[in-house]
């Protein structure tokens, strides 16, 4: 579903992505682990094509199609969402209007009401986007968001952070809902979940994992094994293990 | 009108500042606009008006084709009133020259919140008044439905010079929506209106006032708004179209202790308008507190925003805020924020911003699958669209339509 080539990414004229490659099939969900800087979120945004992320070498391939170049409404339109690790206030814009953006505009109050009781936001729908958030209702805000656009291909940037426990479960919940965990055949949608600390794996299950650092690859495996080794060493375990 | 209720004192004192020039705004040549208007035949049923009319008036609120929708009506085209009628008990509705000769005791406000020498515009409406609304609530009526008021211009070069009179008595509600408009034609004006606001103890008076003026119209309100004891005075101002020269400065003064002021103003300056709006606030006695809150769009035009709170006593609480869009290359936002304390345990405060609509924020909402303009459209939106607390659902209704109507041509 997702293939990305020899992918090199710069923010404001400095490289912070090497050359990576990695792909995603239909109905898979990738994690990738990494310490803060290693290039975990700013892959997510060129993969989502947000223009301060300049792809220099490489491309990206969605659904069979190049879409290094497109703008990232033509991106979101072709399936594909992104959970935003802190995504700006707007103010002025209330989530009940953004929800129903998300749902390509319809003007369905029933729909918007359903998905917001998921994401217990029932009470926010009001509220302007993303101010004064809570660290959990900004998660749930994001995904209530993604809910509504029901992309195939998830982009998720450490979900998991800033979320206290009771929140945890259920932004797994909707995660799983998102990624339609509850098919074990003819599942479609596939994501990539970024974590820092790999909380989010005692709820979401993943297939297969990356650990990224000093913005490339270091290596790849089974998730569990992966965040067991990290646990027990940490990043500067993997800094010092065999590429 | 009877030469009993004018105060001669008001007149002399009109006469010696018919040359003084406003502190702020450009000045304005009086001559150049004529004093004499053809006179418009009064309709006692207003749905009666021409289509044209009606429909520029309802784009300022002005509903005339279903009464039940308003507790009070009442309309002035150039100097004529053409309809004037209050719809409930305990409301009352009628023009200023009238009210002036029906209740001599309303000398003692007439020019009380405003001073008549204020500058030449002041004194002309003194000299030369042309009417204006006076609208009543007796004490502890609340006004069911809006009153809506609508002061409209449709004489090519003509001064239109009204005086406006407004007291909510103790224990009442009024909600009044006024539009001010030009026929929709290229046409110059000019129009003075003073308004004196009186809210009395435990009143509450809403005032939301729509403008749409035409590009070769000069604007000088001039108002002053009293609020007593526990007394809550919110104004809403929106002018969304343009306006060749626009110069504002409401005062309101809280001198009863726990009033309350709240102004919120939303401007938007196409090319060739220049708005100079302000509102300030004398916090005057114990435990008065106000919001004073402008939002402001240049598509190219210019707007100076200021915003003046004093707070002469403690405690007394005030906050200033101003946000400005600049949506082109052109046109300028100026805010002018002023904070003036003038005793120890006053609690006032302002901030202010502006600059062009962020691009992580148009990005953020992109990445939802909107277009670059859909998202604009989306931010500009919600920067116009006002939340004010304890504004009735019609005239938020009203507000809503305003600044879509205006959207369009916004964007």
């Amino acid at each position: 579903m997702l293939e990305v080539e020899d992918l090199t990414v710069e923010v404001e004229g400095k490289e912070i992505v090497h050359d990576i490659s990695f792909n995603v099939d239909i109905g898979e969900t990738l994690v990738l682990f990494g310490p803060n800087g290693s290039g975990k979120t700013t892959l997510l945004m060129a993969i989502m094509g947000l223009p301060r992320y300049r792809v220099t070498r490489g491309r990206i391939v969605f659904k069979g199609q190049d879409i290094t170049q497109l703008p990232v409404d033509e991106r979101a339109k072709m399936g594909i969402g992104i959970l935003f690790q802190r995504p700006p206030v707007v103010r002025g814009v209330k989530m009940r209007e953004i929800v129903r953006a998300c749902l390509g505009g319809r003007e369905d109050g029933a729909v918007i009401e359903q998905l917001a009781q998921k994401a217990n936001m029932v009470e926010i729908l009001d509220r302007e986007v993303n101010y004064g958030f809570s660290g959990g209702e900004v998660k749930r805000s994001e995904l209530l968001q993604l809910m509504a656009q029901s992309p195939e291909f998830v982009l998720l940037d450490e979900p998991d952070s800033g979320v206290d426990l009771v929140n945890i479960s259920l932004v797994g919940e909707m995660i799983n809902e998102l990624l339609q965990k509850d098919r074990l055949r003819s599942r479609t949608n596939s994501g990539l979940l970024i974590t820092h600390t790999g909380h989010i794996l005692d709820y979401v299950d993943a297939d297969r994992a990356c650990v990224l650092l000093y913005g490339g690859i270091w290596c790849r495996g089974n998730p569990r094994e992966i965040l067991v080794s990290i646990k027990s060493h940490g990043y500067e375990g993997c800094a010092v293990c065999q590429k | 009108m009877s030469e009993i209720t004018r105060s001669k004192a008001a007149r002399e004192k009109a006469e010696k500042a018919r040359e003084k020039a406003a502190p702020l705004g450009d000045d304005i040549d009086l001559d150049a606009y004529s004093q004499v208007a053809e006179e418009h035949p009064y309709q006692d049923d207003p749905s009666r008006l021409p289509l044209e009319t009606k429909q520029r008036m309802l784009e300022t609120g002005v509903v005339l084709d279903d009464a039940s929708q308003r507790s009070g009506t009442f309309l002035q085209v150039d100097h004529s009133v053409v309809h004037s009628k209050a719809g409930q008990d305990g409301l009352e509705v009628m023009s200023t020259v009238t009210a002036l000769e029906e209740y001599p005791w309303l000398k003692d406000y007439w020019w009380r919140a405003v001073a008549v020498d204020a500058d030449k515009f002041t004194a002309q409406a003194e000299l030369h008044q042309t009417h204006g609304y006076f609208i009543r609530a007796l004490p502890g009526v609340k006004a069911i439905q809006p009153i809506q008021a609508c002061l409209y211009l449709s004489q090519h070069g003509l001064a239109q010079n009204v005086h406006n009179l407004i007291i909510a008595e103790e224990g009442s509600e009024l909600h009044i929506i006024t539009g001010c408009a030009t026929a929709p034609i290229e046409q110059e004006g000019l129009h003075i209106g003073i308004s004196e606001f009186y809210v009395k103890k435990g009143a509450k008076l809403t005032f939301t006032m729509i403008h749409n003026w035409a590009p070769k119209m000069a604007v000088r309100p001039r108002s002053g708004i009293i609020v007593e004891e526990g007394g809550v005075f919110l104004s809403n101002y929106i002018c969304l179209k343009p306006v060749r020269t626009l110069q504002m400065y409401p005062t309101a003064q809280c001198v009863g202790e726990n009033a309350l002021v709240r102004f919120n103003s939303v401007l938007v300056a196409p090319p060739g308008t220049i708005m100079d709006v302000g509102s300030r606030v004398i916090l005057a006695a114990r435990g008065s507190r106000t919001e004073v809150v402008a939002r402001a769009i240049t598509t190219g035009g210019t707007i100076i925003a200021r915003g003046h709170l004093v707070g002469q006593v403690a405690p007394v609480k005030g906050h200033l805020e101003c946000r400005g869009l600049i949506l082109s290359e052109k046109g300028s936002i100026h805010a002018i924020p002023e904070l003036e304390g003038l005793v120890e345990g006053v609690d006032l405060s302002h901030e202010a911003a502006v600059g062009k609509i962020a691009e992580e924020e148009i990005e953020y909402l992109m990445a939802r699958g909107l277009s670059r303009d859909q998202a604009i459209a989306a931010i500009v939106r919600g920067f116009l669209s006002v939340d004010i607390e304890g504004l009735p659902p019609q005239l938020e209704a009203e507000l809503q339509r305003a600044v879509e109507l205006s959207e369009k041509e916004l964007l």
